[in-house]
């Protein structure tokens, strides 16, 4: 399927034929946190089985963009959002999508792991129990293993299942949270800056990690570090003030940036 | 393969429907304690209201010389048994003040028995139907009528429901907290001062803190052995009287003040303790000319939450025997004396159904006090509330 | 009276002292400053230094001579003590005032002095704690010196009047070498009201908080908090005729409709009625517990598509399960320990039952009629009082001990520091 781009008050022009399936289409989304207005308009196609990356200043607005994707930021009391989200041919924003499944769906990886104080067999098995997606007993087994084996997991902590799953390195609790996002079998998983408060190996190990995952999920993921969205994104969107001022693919984004503003922030000019 | 919104949507409805009983669950905990705040408020105001008003009945006083001897032939034998016999007794004493009385008759009005008070205000008395009838046509004749009962708040405790009041305990308990505030007050201060700004991290310090958690949870009844053990048995301090009262009520008293001052002190901000090191002031001088102060209303909405505490404990002071019938308010801290809650309590055991309606009234005055206290206090609190 | 002269006198005195202290060194300090000296401290700092050398010495005396006149009883009279430490005072004024001199280092003095003076002040929380423990303690053990502390922990029979009506030989002694005070009844009193007000205060509470501190708007917050704690402030003798007056007569009459005979004294009109009193303890402790769950982990539970209801059981409240534990077991110290609820609404009469349609009495109770009888403070059945007391003060201190460990182990987890 072939997309362009086109809106009023921020043209963004996407150049590249692809045959990629859209999996979320983005329309003139504006967001308030209460009088403050933090994303103007943005406008943004998310393709199935790729990694999207979103770049830009610090406060820019793209976690709030992000968690505006699985609808976390309802959780925000004085949020008002506008625009259209779509997905599976519904605006997930207006009412009649329901965010506990759209969540389902549209998974999320926090910046700061945050493994729930229970056993790593539970931290996985938790969620699925409750969506009833399978029963307990040997099913409930082999899909915490499928998980924890699909977030590169399994072999580090086979035989710790039971331990808290707050007693594993900060790396490991990261893809700790991938394998219990994986395990409830979403179509897209959101990721907000999931490496920043990593080391450099655990960096790599989930990099990696994502390279495979995007085999049967769609990613979205923020990041600070321009080299990793260079290393792992298929698509790179510029934020700035709340806009998307620049939106491509990764190789054209980075060598050759259609806008100044762009190329000022990815050669580190500000920012 | 992931399914579809529509289908996880579908399957999660029986999940949002517990999700909302749970809600409401939740919520309905929070309603039953309202609804039980209302209930009790709204049946102490019911039982309590009738003592605001006090039955009076006007009859012939004839002040004959036998009166003088003997009250009650001082009134017609059909009123005899319908007169407070609290009043009947003040004759004699009324005559020899006054020589001109002897010899008349004077018509006036005059407290009722609690008999005549409980029927006016609609509830059930021991009455005879002859004085029942009585009554009727007095309250016809515009003879008998409620009025505010102001002796409710002057008079003391008596063994008479129509007379009884609260002034005498209120005396008791406003003795009982001055001995308490000048013991927890200072002590309390003093303590979460060395604790915030002298004290240095060691084993005597760690104990201290431990004592002082221990000191608020202890329950207080046992303050009371403490009270009748060290200050009445060992010092000496009379019994009933408002200094061991008091002091016990300190202590009970001193874990609030201490932790609510430490919260206040702490509250300053060090720039301002190494603004004033900086212009050479001790640490002594630094605390007292610009901590304290600065952390004054914090540790006064704590010192009145406190007392506010200390204002409604009974148990320790049944111990140390608070709850002997007195009826005079205690000129002195050794006199025995008794406070509003013992008050309260003592009413509460009387059968009358005349003492019921004056123990509600009771409450009703003590939670009136004890709203103001911390309403006072959260008002303090608001207006020095400081954002550093 | 006499002690109140006594103290007047003290005071005064202590008083008249301290204020010539402070005007004398105060003047003596400029004095010598106007001749030209130059003073290492202020003349204030002189003042306040005459004044401790005079009311320091004075209160010191006047405090141990109490304690000798408690422990020795008019060992000399109490006039002498007062005259003893006025006189030392104002030899401490004399001394202190001819110390007064440019190299007097005033300000150190003065500033060593508020530290002792402090910590005088902060160890007295130390002697009431301290004082609590020795004073049940010691005549605890004179009454176990009287009967066995065997049976009192495990006899079924509490009945410290036929001890008294047996000491006169007025009555025959009962079974055996057993004895009339038998605690049982009064622990499973105990027992059972404390028991009943936790399964009011507990579900309430608990549910009041995760509503608090999960769905109520700000608004909502802001009136349900006061409400609670205007639930808190309710003294408990008022609790206690609420639960006599009102709560036991509906009880009986509920009993009745149903069929069931309940006493006017029964154990469940004390216990719901206490049970609501420690509503607001549970719930204010249980909500700052449960609001300190860190945000992030009911995101974590949220974001895979859990509603909130799962959120909260599944994550929220096992994470918070210590802190409200904790919380738990200071309301079941404070049932423990509640005296007036049940002096006002319980039954006198020792009764070992688990029916708490019956009237039963308590640890608190007795407490309370063993020292309000007329009883002789010597006999056993005054001195079972402490002996009682000292159950109670055992008991919730292991209480309080427990529920602080939880909590700091909740707050270590967390990192919580507001708890
Ligand atoms: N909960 C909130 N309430 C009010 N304003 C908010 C809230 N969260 C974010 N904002 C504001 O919205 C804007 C966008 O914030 P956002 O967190 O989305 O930026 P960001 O691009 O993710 O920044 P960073 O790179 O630092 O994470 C900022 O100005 C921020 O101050
Ligand atoms: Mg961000």
């Amino acid at each position: 399927m072939t997309t362009k781009l086109a809106s009023p008050g921020a043209p963004v022009t996407f150049n590249q034929e692809t045959t990629h399936d859209l999996e979320l289409t983005v329309r003139d989304l504006k967001l308030w946190y209460g009088d403050k207005q933090a994303l103007h308009g943005i406008d943004l196609d998310v393709y199935q089985n790729n990694i999207t990356a979103l770049i830009g200043p610090s406060g820019c607005g793209k976690s709030t963009f992000l968690r505006c994707l699985n609808r976390m930021n309802d959780l925000i009391p004085s949020v008002r959002a506008e625009g259209e989200i779509m997905m599976e041919g519904k605006n997930v924003l207006s009412k009649q999508v329901d965010e506990v499944a759209l969540r389902k769906k549209v998974g999320m990886v926090f910046q700061k792991p945050n493994p729930f104080p229970k056993s790593i067999y539970e931290n996985i098995a938790y969620a699925p129990r409750m969506h009833d997606i399978v029963s307990k007993g040997s099913e409930q087994d082999e899909l915490v293993e499928r998980s924890l084996r699909a977030a590169g997991l399994w072999d580090e902590v086979k035989d710790q299942l039971d331990k808290p799953g707050t007693s594993l390195s900060g790396g490991q609790q990261q893809r700790l949270c991938i394998a219990r996002t994986i395990a409830v079998q979403p179509s897209v998983i959101l990721m907000d800056e999931p490496t920043s408060a990593l080391d450099p190996i655990s960096t790599a190990t989930i990099e990696e990690l994502m390279h495979e995952l995007k085999q049967d999920f769609t990613i979205v993921v923020v990041t600070h570090n321009m080299q990793q969205a260079a290393r792992v994104a298929d698509y790179t969107a510029f934020f700035h003030l709340g806009k998307v001022i620049e939106y491509n693919d990764t190789a054209t984004m980075f060598s050759t940036p259609e806008k100044q503003q762009t190329e000022d922030y990815i050669t580190g000019r500000y920012g | 393969m992931a399914q579809s919104l529509d289908d996880i949507s579908r399957q999660l409805k029986k999940r949002h429907r517990k999700s909302a009983r749970m809600k409401w669950l939740s919520m309905s905990a929070l309603i039953a304690a309202g609804i039980f705040l209302l209930f009790f408020l709204a049946d102490m105001l019911i039982k309590g209201m009738p003592a605001f008003q006090q039955a009076y009945i006007q009859v012939e006083v004839d002040y004959n010389e036998r009166a003088a001897e003997l009250p009650l032939a001082a009134v017609e034998a059909d009123y005899r048994e319908l007169v407070s016999r609290g009043y009947l007794r003040l004759i004699p004493g009324r005559m020899a003040e006054d020589d001109s009385l002897l010899g008349t008759t004077q018509t006036e009005w005059v407290l009722a028995d609690d008999a005549v008070d409980q029927y006016l205000k609609g509830g059930k008395a021991r009455l005879k139907d002859k004085q029942v009838a009585v009554i009727d046509r007095m309250v016809e004749e515009g003879r008998a009528e409620l009025r505010f009962n102001t002796g409710f708040f002057t008079n003391g405790d008596s063994k008479l429901p129509e007379m009884a009041g609260l002034a005498s305990a209120a005396i008791g308990s406003v003795l009982v907290l001055i001995v308490t505030l000048a013991f927890a007050f200072p002590v309390g201060v003093m303590t979460a001062v060395y604790l915030e700004e002298f004290a240095p991290d060691n084993r005597f310090t760690r104990f201290l803190e431990i004592n002082i958690n221990n000191l608020a949870a202890i329950p207080s009844i046992l303050f009371g052995l403490l009270g009748l053990a060290i200050f009445i048995n060992f010092f000496g301090a009379p019994r009933s009287s408002a200094l061991a009262g008091g002091l016990t009520l300190g202590l009970m008293t001193l874990p609030i003040i201490i932790i609510t001052s430490r919260a206040a002190l702490r509250a300053v901000p060090d720039s301002i303790r190494q603004a004033a090191y900086g212009v050479g002031a001790t640490r002594w001088q630094t605390v007292r000319d610009h901590v304290l102060p600065l952390s004054m209303p914090g540790i006064l909405t704590g010192s009145i939450i406190g007392l506010a505490q200390a204002l409604g404990e009974t148990a320790p002071l049944i111990i140390i025997g608070m709850i002997a019938y007195i009826p005079d308010a205690p000129g002195s801290f050794t006199q025995a004396a008794t406070v509003l809650p013992a008050q309260i309590f003592t009413w509460a055991g009387m059968p009358e159904s005349a003492y019921v309606e004056r123990t509600a009234a009771g409450i009703l005055v003590l939670l009136s006090v004890l709203i103001t206290l911390n309403a006072t206090a959260v008002y303090l609190r608001k207006k020095f509330e400081h954002r550093w | 009276m006499q002690t109140d002269q006594i103290l007047m006198t003290f005071f005064a005195g202590v008083l008249f002292l301290g204020v010539l202290g402070f005007f004398l060194g105060r003047s003596k300090a400029a004095r010598v400053r106007a001749g030209g000296a130059h003073m290492h401290s202020q003349p204030d700092q002189y003042a306040w230094f005459t004044v401790l050398s005079a009311a320091g010495p004075a209160v010191v005396v006047a405090m141990l001579a109490a304690i000798v006149l408690g422990v020795f009883e008019s060992a000399f009279p109490g006039w002498l003590a007062v005259v003893g430490a006025l006189g030392l005072g104002a030899f401490g004024l004399f001394v202190g005032l001819n110390r007064v001199r440019p190299e007097l280092r005033a300000r150190d003095s003065l500033e060593r002095a508020v530290k002792w003076v402090l910590i005088g002040a902060a160890s007295i929380s130390i002697l009431a704690t301290f004082g609590i423990l020795f004073s049940i303690l010691f005549e605890a053990i004179r009454f176990f010196q009287m009967e066995s502390f065997w049976y009192f922990i495990t006899g079924t029979n509490w009945a410290p009047g036929d001890a008294f009506l047996e000491g006169a030989g007025r009555a025959e002694a009962s079974e055996g070498p057993s004895g009339n005070f038998g605690a049982l009844p009064l622990f499973a009193g105990t027992f059972m009201i404390t028991a009943i007000a936790m399964l009011v205060a507990v579900p309430i509470g608990v549910s009041a908080a995760i509503y608090m501190s999960e769905y109520a708007p700000s608004k909502v917050r802001d009136v349900a908090k006061p409400v609670l704690e205007v639930l808190a402030g309710i003294p408990t003798v008022v609790y206690g005729f609420f639960a006599a007056i009102t709560v036991a007569p509906l009880i009986v009459s509920a009993a009745d409709s149903v069929g069931l005979e309940a006493s006017f004294n029964n154990a469940l009109a004390p216990g719901i009625v206490m049970g609501i009193m420690i509503i607001p303890f549970i719930s204010s402790l249980s909500d700052d517990v449960i609001s300190s769950v860190p945000t992030a982990m009911r995101q974590g539970s949220l974001a895979l598509g859990t509603t909130r209801n799962e959120t909260i059981r599944h994550v929220v409240l096992p994470a918070a399960l210590p802190g409200i534990v904790s919380a738990t077991l200071l309301g079941v110290s404070r049932a423990l320990g509640e005296t007036m609820i049940v002096v006002m609404a319980a039954g006198m009469r020792p009764n070992l039952t688990a029916n708490p349609l019956e009237d039963m009495t308590t640890v608190t109770v007795s407490i309370v009629s063993a020292l309000t009888g007329d009883n002789e403070f010597e006999s056993a059945a005054t001195l079972s009082a402490f002996a009682l007391g000292l159950m109670l003060f055992v008991v919730t201190l292991a209480l309080n001990f427990v529920s602080v460990v939880m909590i700091r182990r909740f707050r270590e987890k967390y990192a919580v520091n507001n708890l």
